[in-house]
Parts: structure tokens; C-alpha cells; sequence
């Protein structure tokens, strides 16, 4: 969930204090372990090029993925550059609560995605989800939501590069200049190569380090805690008055529990709307699952993602809970640590991995850090690169072009797309308060993109007009809620229904409301304008569209099955931390 | 005509091979000249183990999804 992970950058970026010294240190064999990465995405970059010369193979990847391969690109392009510290850090402050951003934050949506929505994106064979628009309502919804998803996603990947660098500054005092221009200059070369290849094979690489660098730490930590319920007691002992290791049981009112939410926030604006509308429209992801080679891969990619989904708290919420149980002195808010010197919350993964990882270890868990932020900045620049020359440049600047033209327009504005992040960075380096503006562009656009393409897949009565208003008023009802609460902050007791509400409880119900004034905007627009005929809804429109179906295929190759399994784990997990 | 791609596991198999290698290296070495202020949890000598559950893992993608002649 980038616009989580982004909230949480704003409190990791403010690391960079002046500090003394770095918090850990790295052998040359760190060193060395770092730099073939470096020396490995770039290979990939430089050998798949040559199957990145036509519109379908860069901007698309061929369409021959593998559900694997897909699925777990899916997974890994959401990861931000800060996905492992930002959610260590909130697990620190909030406990366990975190692991919603997880499961009914991400687990839900994913299959509703691959079960119901996929085979409407895949068969109409849209190149991106504002392509889809574009099919469903009309030319101005298309580029209304590719210019928003642009800018969002441009100035996201500027804000993660900066937040980036400053957590390398103090992890490991690397000039804050060089992390900026080292790694996205290395993003940016290996997509100009090989296009959403190049990203989508660099992203797998970049998933099982991820993994591969950071399960450690919770391994270690788990033996000299005493296991789960050691750590538990321990956690118990140190914070008696908190509950930090109960998922559902805290949520009956906003303020018996760490986060200031409730049920109704985490069920209803987290699980039904912030959650699907990410990872249901959101470019950025589909796009991936675009490439899948056939429709059944397609609907499985997202079921894998969702099962490895289920799994990330292993790497990201229990090195949090472990920091609870473990580290002495206990971590602190990251104002009281810049006045007294302590350490911060934002510092609990890389004070465990000092804690834990030896000579070369240290190496592959900083590199497990880079990978998550190249992984999330690959995503970002592929996607701004395909919706620029497909939803904004060719309809609006040059309808009729070859195909060799357009990819050249794809390379360039993969490049300028990766400059103009490099200048956000640097803005906001300069002027600090734009990270808050930022932050807050992607919960203006997700739920009012969520009703927007829910109301055109599945009521065929939906029409161009309806679409363009319902998107349009839908995003401005969020800005307006957004800015009342910055101008007037007591106007969150009424936004989020309770004077006990804190800002995280915000996003949920913004999102609830701008999506309600969507559905109703559509709906009514619709229905005083004239309906598109039914052939034309074939294809994007249930009722409309015939589900291929094939025959054949055994039970356990099925996605519904495998749907099923981890709807059935997700169930079971929830129950077993409540 | 289409050409033939390596498979990205292939890739993945030849960095953790190279990885499982100097990870190993460095925990026989610091078995061998302990460091002055080790690492917590440093008698269980993950960074050998690891290294070797790294090397396997390489060792296995490399082989088994390693580039072959097109016919």
C-alpha cells in the first residue's frame, strides 16, 4: 500500500537528523555483495534488450509471462523504497495492528481482482487501466485519469528516492547525492533497455532478495526471544499498558488501541475501499499482471501475489514486534529522539540488523533495502512511461505514428520520467512541506478510481459522462476533505466520526467518502445521458462479455481453487491473532 | 522469428551461487579470526549456514534453468 508506506516515509525521512555516526558499518564483502547487485540488474537490463524493439514487447513485456512471473512482479512493484523500515517502524509504534496494511488491507482486493475483474482487463486487451477507461466511457475520462496517475506517480517515486537516500545517509552515512543518482540512474538505465521486461525480471531478482536478505533477522530474533509466545511475554513485560499483539480484539473504539482507529475504519475504508482501489486500479500493479500469457495466468498472478502478500509480515511486522521485546533502551517518537539522541522507531530494522547480520550478511540485508526502493522505482517509471505515450501523448499530441515511434517516445520518457522523480527529490530537499502535498496525492485518486472503474465493469447502464463527472467531482470531494481537515484540523472529528480519530483514520474515511460521492456523481450522471449500446460493452462490461471458459483443466490448476486456499489461510491467520 | 530467452531464475541462480560463495567465505573467516565485538546470536554462525543454503539454492536455478542450445 504505497499511500500508507508514503505516510510512514514522512516519518522515516525525518531520520536524517544530524547524527553523529552511522548505525551500522560495512566489510568489503558487504561492499562486494552490493556492488554485483548493482553489476547483476543492469546485465538483465543490457541482455533484454533486444526483445524491447516493438510496443508490445516494451511496453508490454510480449504478453508471454508466466503466472509466477507475474504474480510475482505484481507483488514486488508495490513495494516502496521504504516497504521493510517504514512498516518495521510502524509495527514498533502501533503492534501487530500493522499487519491489516497486509492482510485485509491487500488479500481481499487481490482476489477480487484475479477471480472477478482480470478477465475484463485481459480481454479487452488494454495496454493500462486509463486504457480501459478509455474503452468503458470516453477519450476525457482516459486522459483525466492518466494525467492524475502521471503526476502521482513521477512526484511518489521523487518523494520515496529522497526518503530513500536520507535512511542510506544514516544507516550508513552514504552522501545522500550519490544514493539519489547511483540508484535511479541504474533504474532508469535498465527500463530504457529492456522496458517492462527489463523491470518485471529485475523486480523477481529484487523479490527473492528482499526475502533472501531480511528473513534472517526475524529467524535470530525468534531463537533468542524464545519463540513467539517468549517474544510475546516479553513484549507484555516491557509495555504492560499497550496491546500490541492483538489484531481485531483493541478495535471496538478509536481509543483502545495504539493506531486511534476502529473496526469500522480498518473493515469498511482500509479493506473496502483504500485497499481494493489500489490494488484493483491502480496501473502500477495491473500492469503486470497485463503481461501474463493467457487469461487463466493472468487470474492466477494476482492469487500468487496474494499468498506471498500473506507471508511479508514475516520479514516486516515481526522484526517490528521483535524490536518491542528486544532492544534496550526502548525506541522513541522521532522528535523526543532528536532531542534526547536516542534512537527513533524508523530505526528499528536497521538497529536489529546491526544487531544480528555478520560480515556479508550485512551486505545482502542493505541490499535487500535498495532492492525493495529500485523494485518500487522500476514500477513507477515503467507505468508513467507505458500511460504517457499511450493515454496522453498519442491522444492528445500524435494520434498516427509507426510503432517504432512510439517506443522511442517510451525510452524517453522513461528516462525524463526518472529526471523529473530526481528533481522532486531535490524540491524536496529544499522545501520540506511538499513531502506532506505529495504524500497526499495518491489517497485524493485511489477510491474515486475505484468506483469509477467498478460502476463501468459491472453496470452496463453507465455512460461516458456519468464516468467523466463521477471521477472528476470524486477526486476534488477528497482534495476539499483533505484541505478542510489541514486548514480547520478539528474538522477530522467530523470527516472520521469520532473527536478520538488520529490522522491515520483520516485516509480511511476520505477514501470512504470521495468513493460515495463518485458512485453517486456516476450514477446520476448516467442516468440523465444516454446509455452506450450493448455491443459496444463486449469485452469490458459484465453482462456483456462472454468468460471464456477452459475445459480440461484439473481442479488444482484452477484459480478458483487456489483462490479459495488463501481466502481459507487469510481467514484462519486473522482468527489465530485476533 | 522468435528468439529464445534465458529464463529470469537462471539469472537469480548465478547471483545467489555468487552470493552463497562470499557469504560462506565470510563466515569461515570469522570462524577462524573472531571479530572483536561479534554480532548477537554470533555462536549459531548463520552467515556459514546461510551462505550454504544460498549456494544450494543458486546451484539448483543455475542448473536447472540454464540457457540450452536452440535447435
Amino acid at each position: 500500500m504505497n499511500e500508507i508506506t508514503n505516510s510512514l516515509a514522512a516519518g522515516a525521512t525525518a531520520v536524517a537528523t544530524p547524527a553523529s555516526s552511522t548505525l551500522v558499518h560495512l566489510s568489503p564483502v558487504d561492499m562486494a555483495v552490493i556492488a554485483i547487485y548493482f553489476m547483476m540488474v543492469l546485465g538483465i537490463g543490457w541482455y533484454l534488450k533486444r526483445f524491447a524493439k516493438t510496443g508490445e514487447g516494451f511496453f508490454m513485456a510480449g504478453r508471454e509471462m508466466t503466472a509466477w512471473i507475474a504474480g510475482l512482479s505484481f507483488l514486488a512493484a508495490n513495494l516502496g523504497s521504504l516497504e521493510l523500515m517504514g512498516w518495521a517502524a510502524a509495527t514498533y509504534q502501533y503492534g501487530i495492528l500493522a499487519t491489516h496494511w497486509y492482510w485485509i488491507g491487500a488479500i481481499p482486493a487481490m482476489l477480487f481482482l484475479g477471480l472477478v475483474m482480470m478477465p475484463f482487463y485481459y480481454i479487452c486487451k488494454t495496454h493500462s487501466v486509463p486504457g480501459y477507461l478509455h474503452l468503458r466511457y470516453n477519450n476525457a475520462t482516459r486522459v483525466l485519469s492518466g494525467v492524475t496517475f502521471a503526476f502521482m506517480t513521477v512526484l511518489t517515486s521523487g518523494i520515496n528516492m529522497y526518503a530513500m537516500a536520507l535512511v542510506m545517509k544514516v544507516v550508513l552515512g552514504w552522501d545522500i547525492n550519490f544514493s539519489i543518482w547511483v540508484s535511479s540512474i541504474t533504474v532508469a538505465i535498465y527500463v530504457v533497455l529492456g522496458g517492462l521486461l527489463s523491470a518485471i525480471f529485475n523486480e523477481v531478482l529484487q523479490f527473492m532478495l528482499i526475502w533472501l536478505g531480511a528473513l534472517l533477522i526475524p529467524i535470530l530474533g525468534l531463537i533468542q526471544a524464545g519463540g513467539w509466545s517468549g517474544m510475546v511475554a516479553k513484549i507484555h513485560e516491557n509495555f504492560p499498558a499497550q496491546d500490541y499483539t492483538h489484531l481485531w480484539s483493541g478495535l471496538g473504539h478509536f481509543n483502545t488501541n495504539p493506531m486511534g482507529i476502529n473496526w469500522v475504519g480498518i473493515v469498511v475504508g482500509l479493506g473496502l475501499v483504500i485497499s481494493p482501489g489500489y490494488w484493483m486500479t491502480n496501473f502500477l500493479v495491473v500492469q503486470r499482471v497485463l503481461t501474463a500469457k493467457d487469461l487463466r495466468s493472468a487470474q492466477s498472478a494476482p492469487i500468487i501475489g496474494a499468498g506471498f502478500k500473506m507471508m511479508i509480515p514475516i520479514i516486516v511486522i515481526l522484526p517490528g514486534l521483535l524490536g518491542l521485546a528486544l532492544l534496550h533502551p526502548h525506541l522513541l517518537p522521532e522528535q523526543v529522539a532528536i532531542k534526547t539522541g536516542g534512537n527513533s522507531y524508523n530505526e528499528v530494522l536497521p538497529l536489529l540488523m546491526g544487531r544480528y547480520l555478520g560480515p556479508g550478511l550485512l551486505g545482502l540485508g542493505i541490499t535487500a533495502l535498495v532492492a525493495g526502493f529500485m523494485s518500487g522505482m522500476a514500477g513507477n517509471v515503467s507505468a508513467f512511461a507505458t500511460v504517457w505515450t499511450y493515454d496522453i501523448y498519442r491522444p492528445l499530441i500524435r494520434k498516427q505514428a509507426s510503432d517504432e515511434h512510439y517506443v522511442s517516445v517510451g525510452r524517453w520518457w522513461t528516462f525524463l520520467g526518472v529526471l523529473i522523480s530526481i528533481g522532486t527529490a531535490y524540491l524536496v530537499m529544499q522545501f520540506n512541506s511538499i513531502m506532506d502535498y505529495v504524500q497526499a496525492l495518491f489517497s485524493w485518486f485511489v477510491a474515486p478510481m475505484l468506483g469509477t472503474v467498478l460502476l463501468g465493469m459491472f453496470w452496463k447502464r453507465t455512460t461516458g459522462p456519468g464516468g467523466f463527472w463521477g471521477l472528476l467531482l470524486g477526486t476534488l470531494s477528497s482534495i476539499g476533505l483533505w484541505a478542510w481537515v489541514k486548514i480547520v484540523p478539528s474538522a477530522l472529528a467530523i470527516v472520521a466520526l469520532s473527536p478520538d480519530a488520529k490522522p491515520l483514520a483520516q485516509d480511511m474515511f476520505q477514501a470512504l467518502w470521495s468513493f460515495i460521492v463518485t458512485v453517486i456523481v456516476t450514477v446520476a450522471v448516467s442516468l440523465g445521458t444516454k446509455a452506450k449500446p450493448e455491443s459496444e460493452l463486449v469485452g469490458l462490461v459484465r453482462g456483456c462479455t462472454v468468460i471464456p471458459v477452459e475445459h480440461g483443466i484439473p481442479w488444482f490448476k484452477k484459480p478458483l481453487f487456489w483462490g479459495t486456499v488463501v481466502f481459507v489461510v487469510f481467514i484462519i491467520l486473522n482468527i489465530i491473532f485476533w | 522469428m522468435q528468439k529464445h530467452r534465458i529464463s529470469i531464475w537462471f539469472f537469480i541462480g548465478l547471483l545467489l551461487t555468487v552470493y552463497g560463495v562470499l557469504i560462506f567465505g565470510a563466515g569461515i573467516y570469522e570462524l577462524s579470526h573472531p571479530q572483536e565485538h561479534p554480532v548477537q546470536m554470533a555462536q549459531y554462525h548463520a552467515g556459514i549456514w546461510w551462505g550454504v543454503l544460498l549456494f544450494v539454492m543458486g546451484l539448483f536455478y543455475t542448473i536447472k534453468f540454464r540457457p540450452k542450445k536452440e535447435q
